[in-house]
């Protein structure tokens, strides 16, 4: 199928992939530590992953040069890039209801506007302030 | 279940068509390997995992343009690269991280699955997060890495109304089409 004279660049360039996989990894680990915020922290901690995922299964791909390991990599990438987002959106609207997030660091905070907007119609529409935790939009 | 034409019959398993189709090829991908057993296997599960969790349909629009889709696709790519490798140098500058921000963005198009794989397009890409999304005003909230000023910010709204009109071009309905590229 591949020729076996291609065999060393095919090694070579899965090396690079796995070095700048491992690069993006270790740039998320900084991030995590070192960003201020739970909402900053989740970019480190979701983002540089995705690449560094497509990197390293690129490698693999490679090395492996079969058909079955690839058709085994692709739902790796496809679960990974289906859920990550999922996973940030959750823990990011947890962070940020529950405080957790630097106010004084955001130039414009657009979701606060709405979250009190939907609190005052939720607070007109049954005169209690209790459900001041609903989604905008939803009052 | 109340009885159903003929013709409704046919709506829905039309529709219902792309997802069987996807489970059954996911459920071969996960086997490694591609043959009639499969296939059948695959179609059988399929059938009962849409049955016993059974979710809304999906409302496929039915419109596809490849082109516009690799142009998506190529874009995205680009946009994931260079951010990936920004948010990275961010992490390891020493200066730490300048001024977030938390963005509404009003979106044009009203369908559900434009709303929902724009958020992921958008999640994917590092340096935008998606915090809240508000599906009655079709309103995304996204929490954005390193907006110095708000000329930053005007970009990153630009950034995610090009996505969205990208996608609906693609494979959004015609409806969405004349409200996005008016």
């Amino acid at each position: 199928m591949i020729p076996q004279a291609l065999d060393p660049y095919l090694d070579a360039i899965a090396a690079i992939c796995l070095l700048l996989g491992a690069f993006l990894s270790l740039a998320a680990g900084v991030g995590l530590l070192r960003f201020p915020d739970a909402l900053s922290r989740l970019h480190a901690a979701t983002k540089p992953q995705i690449l560094g995922l497509v990197f390293i299964v690129t490698a693999i791909a490679l090395t492996a040069r079969s058909w079955t390991t690839l058709l085994a990599l692709i739902p790796v990438l496809l679960f990974q890039m289906l859920t990550a987002p999922i996973a940030a959106h959750m823990v990011g609207r947890a962070a940020y209801r529950t405080g957790n997030f630097l106010g004084e660091l955001s130039l414009v905070d657009d979701l606060e506007e709405a979250v009190n907007r939907a609190s005052a119609e939720s607070a007109e529409a049954d005169g209690s302030t209790a459900d001041a935790e609903r989604e905008p939009g939803r009052g | 279940m109340t009885e159903l034409t003929q013709k409704e019959l046919r709506a829905r398993v039309i529709q219902q068509l792309p997802l069987l189709v996807a489970l059954v090829v996911l459920w071969m991908l996960l086997w490694g390997a591609i043959s009639w057993l499969n296939v059948l296997t695959g179609t059988i599960v399929a059938i009962v995992v849409t049955r016993v969790f059974y979710l809304p349909p999906v409302e496929l629009t039915g419109r596809f343009n490849p082109l516009w889709f690799a142009v998506f696709l190529g874009r995205f790519a680009v946009d994931l690269v260079v951010a990936s490798f920004q948010v990275a140098a961010q992490a390891f500058d020493p200066r730490g991280v300048s001024r977030n921000s938390i963005i509404a963005v009003q979106l044009r198009t009203r369908s559900d699955i434009m709303m929902t794989v724009t958020s992921i397009a958008m999640s994917l890409v590092p340096g935008s997060l998606i915090v809240e999304a508000d599906r009655m005003r079709s309103t995304l909230y996204l929490h954005s890495l390193n907006t110095r000023d708000l000329a930053a910010v005007e970009k990153v709204r630009r950034h995610v109304l090009a996505t969205e009109a990208r996608l609906v071009r693609s494979f959004g309905s015609k409806d969405d089409l004349r409200r996005t590229t008016q």
